[in-house]
């Protein structure tokens, strides 16, 4: 910043950035232990739920712990898991269904809700409300203020800069909002979380973060096709040679079923499509069984933390800590986060709570926080967990999985050895004359469809006319480097085509960044290979605006 | 000066519309609501009035369920002094709010009564016309420029056949189109300033308002979708095309 | 019952504007026992004497008043509404110009009635199809029977009644106290060299495969040669070879011309929803998969770089 901008400035005892599962159980709990501090929650997406995605079969260990009474209080938990069925699918009419007996311990789903998060976070936000959180949808943490080295809050997104960084009519300037204690639930790749983590060097002793990109749809499908309550999970098939990753098909109410695809974000080749790579999954003869005849609603994609316990980074630093995704609480061999988060989010909550008992001026570091989460059922889940994305990168969906299988049933999680994968995903993208160019069918519009009609069931928008909120560190990389070495793969792997490389007038490659089509999945800030790309917040209330995703 | 505002909660602007399958109406459940965007321009004029010494007063209105107090939080936001909720969880057509705002208006007594030009909901754009009418107002509707003096409004409206400028008497219903203005952002400490500001909750039945006889829908569809026409191989046919539906 | 229909006449200048005679396309799906036009100017002869010749028309009555010299609203609406009464009329239309949106809403409520907003089908003579959330839905209502009924009809959704009636002429003499708090100052007619694209009858556009800022001059010249605006896709905007408000589609204008044609643009699906209400699209693409000849009325495959000059051409 060139020149001193006057802000308003507001304080808290405890602000939160992010009003998703982990954020909004921290603020009840804050409120829960300690009725009289000032809680604030920041939120980039225009209202609660707007930017939240899950898949979502939910554990309500946590919930139960945060509100025993749930079920009295009205939370959308209205689907229990009736049955799970587990695929290994071969091709695109073949699949292997895995016996019960066989499907490891942890994807076992019984005592589970099939959610949408969406709702969840709604209801969470209006139980945080009703013990007197303040919570600010429409505005994003643009920075943290570190002052000293120490985290002592946050500067709000500042409104009405045009394209070009001018000041339009109406500008607002960001404020600053500072507190003892900042939590970052800001989800997987959070931009402020991943700045911390860099400077504070919070992943010095652990692998490096790995991550899933996961597409999802929401489709109201032939009451006589519909079973509420029924699980499908699925590997391989489309993925079985490109990449990894993993299939799921919820049945949810009211005729709806929610259905998607994670691609594990190491894939190698650059010619992959993840976007792609979902719509044909819904033409497996299993998956296409219940929504032929079906109307898809919503669209959305959202990427995942999934290193699990080998990448998960120091938690806390002074005057914040990151809980939920944002560190990467994630238990991947469950394919399930938001319990883990809401439970980080709980006990970072109580250690400040503790912390400011005592009459603590706040900034200092919270390790009651990361005392309490090594003590807790969630590092417990994750430690046991450890292994599976490892095993699964290192030896494939089958060997890996089989190795799953003896480790999560045999040893319940406790096999005497440690997997590691140390590349990062961006690096482990391999150049494009190495790879196989893939060719993907064509959507027929009724199953499978195109990028830009499924962007529009998003409903994700932006002000035009503001700053690109994608910023290219070099702009000439795209083109330069990243379209002759790996055929510039942004084009593919964002699930939004905000990414395109066109002619310009005279018959040259030019990179074009349509960055209104984002849906805030953070995709290109991890995968680019160069690391190029940096995903920062653009104007409140921008994104998707998920209704119940 | 007094002015009063009425807003609207609709379904958000940038939410593609799900229409339920049995047709009786769109899925509002779960999807994001925001103040009618024509009503926010009208808040916005009303503020800025009130920032030039014009108005000492303004008020804001709305008629809806609970949740509608949302979007009064807004107006508040925006700068308004206080808000009036007239509760009802049942859908209110133009006529019946138009009643409401006449009890409201000779309540209030504003100078000046501030709407948007339509809610882009229903479409309807009958409100601010209609309560005019039952007020024995002049209506100035489509208002891309407002310029008042002391007991009179001069009004440009965007019209088809151009920009139309007329002269009303005040008290007068003036509705907002598009280019009148352009809606600050919401800071925050004035969305928190808003919690505290008073709103005064009212049912149809304190107003004496009968609600009116109803358009009553049967079913709600998607649009017709618009089908492949002809190809054609050449200019020279696109041209005879053209012609023949006297295009060009 | 009988449908007895009265059409306020949308007018300006001495001519009748063509909306009218789409109102009375629409009236008489209403199975009418007859149709009268009301002209309400200073002199309204000239409008009388075209409103006549439309088909369907029964009567066209004429009211005089110096008061009408520039339609207002609160100055019509006592003498419709006298009109309505006088001749028992069951049904009172209007276009759904911005005349008709200013006037219909203000009639009916002095009437006391519910209005049906832009109808878009007629099911009988009181239940109707009109569009909601920008087109984005259509409901289909039912009026209360028993009273009067108000509408503006969607001009777009009706051709207008074709010519060669000769309705007879009243006079007529309304008993009307108007207001004088709403007086005309001034009218500013748009008069710009190219037409204004969110109201133009005509529009060219351009996408992506136009190529550049300076290759988008075939397209101004080609929309000069017709008389149309120009518009362009979000494509040609984000690649800067146009300005932002030039922009159709979901984020841009919506739009909803006679004829709009379209040139090396896709038809994603955000652009669709600005223009899904014009009357006819032409669509020219060198790509025959673009999504855009799923919804043109006509298409033609080729380059626009040699369709264009042998279009200005062969329009002549």
């Amino acid at each position: 910043m060139t020149e001193e901008i006057e802000r308003d400035v507001m304080e808290y005892d405890v602000l939160i950035v992010g009003a998703g599962p982990a954020g909004l159980s921290a603020a009840c709990r804050l409120k829960q232990k300690s009725p009289d501090l000032e809680v604030c929650i920041v939120e980039k997406g225009s209202e609660v739920g707007a930017h939240l995605l899950s898949g979502a079969v939910f554990e309500p260990r946590a919930l139960d712990e945060l509100f025993p009474d749930w079920k009295e209080k009205g939370a959308p938990l209205n689907v229990p898991v009736t049955r799970d069925e587990v695929y290994f699918f071969t091709g695109e009419t073949k699949s292997k269904k895995m016996p019960n007996a066989f499907v490891p311990a942890p994807m076992h789903n019984d005592g589970n809700y099939i959610i949408s998060l969406g709702q969840l976070g709604r209801w969470l936000a209006e139980q945080a409300e009703e013990l007197g959180v303040e919570i600010y949808p429409g505005f994003a943490a643009q920075d943290a203020i570190v002052e000293d080295g120490v985290v002592k809050g946050i500067v709000t997104g500042e409104m009405g800069v045009d394209k070009n960084g001018e000041p339009k009519d109406g500008h607002v300037p960001g404020m600053e909002l500072r507190a003892k204690y900042t939590l970052f639930g800001e989800g997987c790749r959070g931009h402020i979380g991943k700045r911390l983590i860099r400077e504070f060097g919070l992943d010095a002793d652990v692998d490096p973060q790995h991550y899933g990109i996961g597409l999802k749809e929401i489709w109201e499908i032939d009451p006589d096709r519909h079973e509420p309550g029924l699980v499908i999970h699925g590997a391989g098939w489309p993925l079985n040679t490109s990449g990894s990753g993993g299939s799921f098909l919820y049945h949810l109410e009211d005729n709806m079923v929610a259905v998607g695809l994670i691609v594990d974000l190491n894939y190698e080749n650059p010619y992959l499509s993840p976007f792609k790579e979902f719509q044909r999954f819904k033409h497996h003869t299993e998956i296409a069984k219940y929504l032929e005849g079906g109307k898809r609603v919503s669209y959305g994609s959202r990427a995942i933390t999934k290193g699990g316990l080998n990448s998960l980074p120091k938690m806390t630093l002074p005057g914040a800590a990151l809980i939920g995704c944002d560190a990467g609480t994630l238990n991947f061999a469950k394919i399930k986060g938001n319990h883990t988060a809401m439970k980080s989010g709980m006990l970072a909550a109580e250690a400040a709570a503790e912390a400011l008992a005592g009459g603590g001026e706040g900034g200092d570091e919270l390790t009651g926080y990361t005392d309490a989460f090594k003590n807790s059922w969630a590092y417990e889940e994750l430690y046991a967990s450890r292994n599976f994305g490892a095993s699964l990168h290192k030896f494939g969906t089958f060997k890996g999985g089989a190795l799953n299988y003896i480790e999560q049933n045999w040893f319940k999680g406790k096999a005497p050895w440690n997997m590691h994968d140390t590349t990062p995903d961006h690096a482990a993208t391999r150049p494009a004359d190495e790879c196989q160019e893939i060719e993907y069918p064509k959507p027929d519009g009724k199953l499978s469809f195109d990028i830009l009609s499924s962007v529009h069931l998003s409903n994700t928008g932006h002000e035009e006319d503001q700053p690109c909120h994608l910023k290219l560190t070099d702009p000439s990389i795209p083109i330069e480097h990243n379209l002759p070495r790996y055929a510039e793969p942004a084009q593919r792997y964002c699930p939004a085509g905000v990414y395109e490389v066109v002619e310009d007038g005279d018959g040259n490659p030019r990179f074009q960044i349509n960055f209104a089509n984002c849906v805030h999945c953070k995709t290109c800030d991890i995968k680019d290979p160069a690391q190029n790309i940096t995903w920062v917040p653009p104007e409140g209330g921008g994104g998707p605006k998920y209704s119940a995703m | 000066m007094k002015v009063l505002v009425s807003v609207k909660r609709a379904i958000d602007y940038n939410v593609r519309i799900q229409i339920k399958p049995d047709g009786s109406g769109v899925v509002e459940n779960g999807v994001k609501h925001s103040m009618n965007p024509f009503d926010e321009i009208a808040v916005e004029q009303a503020m800025r009035w009130k920032e030039a010494g014009t108005a000492e007063e303004v008020v804001a209105v709305t008629i809806g369920p609970d949740a509608a107090k949302e979007q009064l939080r807004s107006a508040l936001a925006f700068g308004c002094d206080r808000a009036i909720h007239i509760k009802t969880d049942e859908p209110v057509q133009p006529l019946t709010a138009a009643r409401v705002f006449e009890a409201i208006a000779q309540k209030e007594e504003p100078k000046v009564f501030m709407m948007g030009k339509q809610a882009i909901d229903d479409d309807s754009n009958q409100t601010g016309q209609m309560t005019s009418a039952l007020l024995e107002w002049p209506q100035a509707t489509f208002a891309s420029e407002i310029e008042l003096s002391g007991e009179t409004a001069k009004v440009t409206r965007e019209i088809d056949a151009g920009l139309e400028t007329i002269e009303v008497d005040l008290p007068a219903v003036i509705t907002a189109d598009l280019r009148l203005n352009e809606p600050r952002y919401l800071k925050l400490p004035d969305i928190m300033k808003a919690k505290k500001k008073p709103i005064e909750d009212m049912s149809l039945d304190d107003l004496g308002v009968e609600a009116a006889a109803r358009l009553e829908t049967l079913k709600t569809t998607p649009p017709p979708t618009r089908e492949a026409g002809v190809r054609v191989e050449s200019v020279d046919e696109l041209v005879a095309k053209l012609k023949e539906k006297g295009l060009v | 019952m009988s449908n007895k229909i009265l059409i306020i006449a949308d007018h300006l200048d001495g001519s009748l504007n063509e909306s009218t005679a789409r109102a009375v396309a629409c009236a008489q799906q209403m199975s009418p026992t007859g149709i009268d036009v009301l002209v309400l100017a200073e002199d309204g002869a000239s409008v009388a004497a075209e409103a006549a010749q439309i088909e369907g028309v029964s009567r066209v009555l004429q009211a005089d008043n110096a008061a009408n010299a520039h339609p207002m609203a609160a100055l019509l609406t006592p003498q419709i509404v006298a009109a309505a009464q006088q001749g028992e009329y069951s049904h009172v239309l209007g276009p759904n110009t911005t005349f008709g949106k200013d006037l219909m809403p203000r009639v009916a409520a002095k009437l006391g009635v519910a209005m049906v907003t832009d109808i878009m089908s007629v099911h009988s003579a009181h239940e109707f199809d009109r569009p909601i959330y920008a087109g984005n839905a259509v409901i289909t209502v039912a009026a209360p029977t028993d009273q009067v009924l108000v509408a503006s009809v969607r001009c777009a959704s009706y051709p207008a009644a074709p010519g060669g009636n000769s309705a007879e002429i009243e006079t007529l003499s309304l008993d009307a106290e108007l207001p004088g708090h709403t007086r005309f100052v001034n009218l500013e007619q748009a008069s710009s060299d190219r037409p204004d694209l969110q109201t133009a009858p005509k529009v060219i556009s351009g996408g992506r495969g136009v190529g550049s800022e300076e290759n988008f001059k075939v397209i101004y010249d080609l929309a000069d040669k017709i008389g149309a605006a120009v518009g362009a896709s979000r494509a040609a905007v984000d690649a800067g070879y146009v300005p932002n408000d030039m922009q159709v589609g979901q984020t841009g204008k919506i739009i909803s011309p006679e004829l709009y044609m379209c040139f090396g643009i896709s038809g994603a699906i955000q652009h669709l929803a600005g223009i899904k209400d014009a009357q006819t699209i032409v669509a020219i693409n060198k790509d025959e998969e673009a999504p855009i000849f799923e919804v043109a009325d006509i298409g033609l495959v080729g380059d626009l770089f040699k369709i264009i000059p042998e279009l200005e051409e062969k329009i002549g």
